[in-house]
């Protein structure tokens, strides 16, 4: 007998109990419930999303698998597929930003594998609180230096990613993970339970109690004071045994062992059988006693339910098994075959004999609830956009305004941060971090995909619809500028309280603008990840789309880079409007996180994109830079610090210099040519109706604004790469 | 004829397959060899590549000096043919005693991931034979426990027999403090043995050697290497 509060201790509702009741037509038992709990928490079901989630473009004629697999797949041509998905490990992360982010990496890069790939490439999107306070500093050290650990181990580089700095994030980091696989496009596998008679075969590591209730008690519930209590709910990572892990899995998919793969994240075992049964139609008799548990006393809901990391689940024929138990014995990896596909539909659990649980697959994976949660617009978007601080006054010299943009975190160099990441290993890093994007090549090609995570949460804060769609342009954009052409989209959703309608309102208005921008891009979604419940008491995340886009580069030798060179023309792509809402030089320079986030212009946005495509096929452009965060200023700058290469420029227009510098107006590109190349380039510009401006020279040490101000491409350095390393120096003596 | 290069695969090597890609550019015949083999399969040198291998949780390199595999190269390097450590292989090769010294956490107690540049000290290695002293190679360090470290009494000797085959420098070949990117004693990147057939260092030589994607310092030490083998098989 189940009194109804278990229940409620487990994260089920009143209602969502009865409806178990329902459908299996009597009461759960204390395993069953916990296994609803987990498959129907909000992390595993989507249960506040999906009805707002359908509305995303998922077709493209080069998607190879969409959204609701373990990861997306597109055709990238010459028979390859590249596999890509993001996720979001910040509760965990809050709690214990090491493991926690460890432990994210080595689940995201699991959700590859399962697909058949072999992974390539993360990218690591943070958010903390300012810099200046200790807990910050402690949160960025664990989650960096765990990222760094299990990425650095596992032999996947660490190629790009975001670091980003919001008062809102201090009780709340946002910590996604973003990661690439290559698969030949005929070889990719299903997680799908097939065949009945074939046997699921447990890999990996043993099964523990750790991580048990993470999906419902820590990732889908917000952090409050007793939150560090949780910790245990944390699991700790040991990324060799993900290494073996990964190795021994490409060989048997090489050698074609596999009816399927299902990796053993949230909700573990429960969640791999009943996804993987659910998809074949198919069931799944699974004996608990055959799973290798770390401890023996372990109850039956805990072995279903537990979260130990470093498992996968295989699915394979009778005939296969002893080639596959031969592969893990070789990499000193424990395999246990634990059940049987069953045509029934039920996944049935047996321990010591008894049956434990007996549910439909289908009522677990894909019959969880649904809601229309409401929705409201929050009450603080009219007094916040009629502060527009485009017109409020600069009070200082325009050069240092410079200077404070160009040294704010958010802006300033992350080598702090990437320096801890192995870019290199694997052999095909084109361009790694503190690049516009990422560029993998297809080793023995001279193919490449580009790859860029972005999104913009003061923009969400002001206009979540602008918010998402920024996050698509913006990352889209930073592909483009490598000259690859964006073709997919992956997203992780970070929000506050579904409960709370202005939340949901807010997420509603950010999946609608992102849909928008894929769909006017040409990018369809492929996959992605919704993290709620990003709210403590006095506080919730701003509402943070983060968008992963990939590109095709079909030669890479074309690549661009943003860095400038000497003896270059420079130009400003895209037209600058009076736009300092939500911008950095508001946050940084006037304190305010207030108006309108810049308009978006889909066709110019994708106008942009192509000229830069084209210009860099042939071979018309020496480098193209994204003009976003910090505006033209920071753009020129970080053109000038990578080359080493100073400029002179005459901003054009006649909006006031602040506003010319500073503004991020969006679909906009600094790029600098070939003097021979120049009227080609002008030419191409206007056959692809994009507005451009000369704006001046590279070459020489010096950074020069005309009229304005001047500085030193040595100064500006110091400023760009001190910044972060300064915060981290300093306030460390100061406790 | 090819010039035949193991190199071994432990458990938890991550720079193996860069390490059999780059000795093919170079025109060698890469042999992969596992952890678990006694022999070489005939190669003529050996690498033992860059990783984790075991997981490295006790301390870098600490287990693999006792995988099987680890008696061959012991022998190999006994007869005097030409073994590289690369990273991870020179903690082991240090750990197993091939090496003197020990690698120890970076400086700054943190991994460090960058291109930095060494001086060539000695020739008088088959992967420096054809560099010339003083020349200076870029290539790039990932590691988080590279930080050379050795007793007054070993140091003495590595200088008294000239041990040392790669500093840490500026572009411009100064031994400097700043240029030494993880607190290594005396700013030693890499050293040989006694007889100047065993070689370890933290860079990637096999990281540096395409320029589409990284520097190109690896280069010279593949060639030198190729080329030694081609002599030694000649003569």
């Amino acid at each position: 007998m189940i009194d109804k509060p278990v229940h409620r201790e487990l994260g089920l509702t009143d209602e969502e109990y009865e409806a178990i009741e329902s459908r299996l037509g009597r009461r759960p038992n204390r395993a069953e419930l916990a296994m609803y709990a987990a498959m129907w928490s909000e992390h595993c079901s989507y249960k506040s999303s999906k009805v707002h989630l359908r509305s995303l473009p998922t077709q493209g004629s080069r998607v190879l698998v969409g959204p609701g697999e373990n990861a997306g797949a597109v055709d990238v041509g010459e028979g390859i597929a590249c596999v890509f998905k993001i996720e979001s490990h910040s509760h965990p992360s809050a709690i214990e930003p090491f493991q926690g982010a460890a432990t994210g990496v080595g689940g995201i890069v699991r959700d590859i594998l399962s697909v058949g790939a072999r992974p390539i490439a993360l990218l690591d999107p943070l958010r903390f609180g300012p810099l200046d306070q200790a807990h910050n500093r402690w949160l960025m050290g664990g989650v960096v230096a765990g990222i760094g650990q299990y990425g650095n181990s596992i032999g996947v580089p660490t190629v790009g990613g975001e670091v980003k700095f919001a008062t809102c994030h201090t009780s709340n980091p946002t910590v996604n993970v973003l990661c690439l696989g290559f698969a030949p496009r005929d070889r990719l596998i299903q997680a799908k339970a097939a065949g009945i008679g074939n046997l699921f075969v447990l890999v990996g590591a043993h099964t523990g109690r750790d991580g048990i209730g993470g999906v419902s008690v820590l990732a889908s519930r917000t952090l409050d004071e007793s939150s560090h209590e949780s910790r245990p709910s944390v699991q700790i990572g040991d990324p060799f045994y993900e290494k073996l892990l990964i190795e021994a899995c490409m060989e048997m998919i090489d050698a074609g062992l596999l009816v399927g793969l299902q990796d053993l994240g949230g909700a573990g075992l429960t969640c791999a059988v009943s996804e993987s049964a659910a998809r074949a139609s198919t069931g799944a008799d699974i004996d608990l006693d055959e799973v290798q548990l770390r401890d023996r006393t372990m109850e039956d809901f805990e072995i279903l339910t537990s979260e130990s990391q470093e498992r996968m689940l295989a699915i394979v024929t009778p005939e296969d098994l002893p080639s596959v138990e031969a592969i893990c014995e070789r990499w000193g990896l424990t395999s246990a075959v634990i059940g049987r596909v069953t045509a029934d539909g039920q996944v049935r659990a047996r321990l010591g004999g008894d049956v434990v649980a007996e549910v439909p697959a289908r009522s677990l994976a894909d019959e969880g609830p649904e809601y229309s949660r409401p929705m409201q617009p929050p009450a603080y978007l009219d007094d916040i956009h009629d502060d527009d601080p485009t017109y409020s006054e600069l009070l200082m010299d325009v050069g240092e305004a410079f200077r404070q943009v160009l040294g704010s975190p958010n802006v300033a160099s992350k080598r702090w941060v990437f320096e801890q990441y192995d870019s290199l290993v694997q052999g095909n890093t084109i361009a790694g971090p503190g690049a516009s994007a990422a560029v993998l090549r297809i080793e023995g090609s001279l193919r490449a995909v580009a790859v860029s995570t972005d999104g913009n949460g003061r923009y969400g804060y002001l206009d979540p619809f602008l918010g998402g769609g920024h996050a698509v342009a913006e990352a889209a954009r930073n592909v483009a500028c490598t000259g690859a052409r964006p073709v997919a989209v992956t997203n992780c959703l970070n929000f506050g309280t579904p409960e709370r309608p202005e939340v949901m309102w807010s997420f509603a208005e950010a999946v609608r603008g992102m849909a928008r921008a894929c769909e006017a891009l040409d990018t369809p979604v492929t996959g992605g990840n919704v993290s709620f419940y990003n709210e403590t008491e006095d506080s919730a995340i701003y509402p943070t789309v983060v968008v992963g886009v990939i590109g095709i580069l079909e030669d890479y030798r074309l690549m661009l880079r943003p860095s400038f060179a000497a003896g270059h023309v420079v130009y400003l792509l895209g037209e600058t409007f009076p736009e300092l809402g939500g911008s950095e030089y508001a946050e940084v320079v006037l304190g305010k996180v207030s108006g309108r986030p810049p308009g978006l212009d889909l066709e110019r946005e994708l106008a942009l994109h192509r000229l830069i495509a084209d210009g860099a096929r042939m071979d018309v452009l020496a480098s193209a830079q994204d003009c976003s965060d910090g505006g033209l200023a920071v753009a020129l700058a970080e053109a000038a610090i990578l080359g080493e290469t100073g400029f002179a420029v005459t901003v054009p227009g006649d909006l006031p210099p602040h506003v010319a510098l500073f503004s991020e107006s969006a679909s906009r590109a600094v790029v600098s040519i070939a003097p021979e190349r120049v009227e080609s380039f002008e030419a191409l510009a206007r056959e692809h109706r994009v507005s451009f401006a000369r704006l001046g020279e590279t070459g020489g040490p010096r950074i020069v604004f005309d009229d304005l101000f001047e500085t030193t491409v040595a100064e500006a350095r110091d400023v760009y790469e001190g910044s972060i390393p300064g915060f981290l120096s300093a306030r460390r003596e100061a406790g | 004829m090819k010039p035949r290069v193991a190199v071994v695969t432990f458990p938890g090597s991550n720079d193996d397959r860069d390490a059999l890609r780059a000795v093919r550019l170079f025109g060698g015949e890469a042999i992969p060899v596992w952890h678990g083999e006694s022999d070489l399969h005939g190669a003529e040198a050996v690498l033992l590549p860059g990783g984790f291998s075991y997981g490295d949780y006790l301390r870098t390199g600490a287990i693999a000096r006792f995988a099987p595999v680890m008696d061959a190269v012991r022998d190999h390097a006994a007869s005097g043919r030409p073994v590289l450590g690369v990273c991870n292989g020179f903690q082991i090769l240090c750990e197993a005693g091939l090496l003197p010294g020990a690698l120890i956490r970076n400086r700054n107690l943190a991994f460090i991931c960058r291109r930095v540049n060494v001086r060539v000290e000695t020739s008088r290695t088959p992967f420096t034979s054809g560099i010339e002293v003083g020349e200076v190679l870029e290539v790039p360090i990932k590691h988080g426990e590279g930080q050379f470290v050795a007793g007054p009494e070993t140091l003495a000797r590595i200088g008294d027999e000239g041990l040392v085959v790669f500093r840490y420098c500026s572009p411009r070949g100064e031994i400097t403090e700043d240029a030494n990117p993880n607190g290594s004693t005396e700013n030693i990147a890499g050293l040989r043995n006694e007889h100047g057939n065993v070689v370890g260092l933290m860079p990637h030589p096999e990281h540096a050697v395409d320029p589409d994607v990284g520097p190109v310092g690896g280069q010279p030490l593949f060639e030198s290497l190729l080329s030694s083998v081609l002599a030694t098989a000649s003569s």
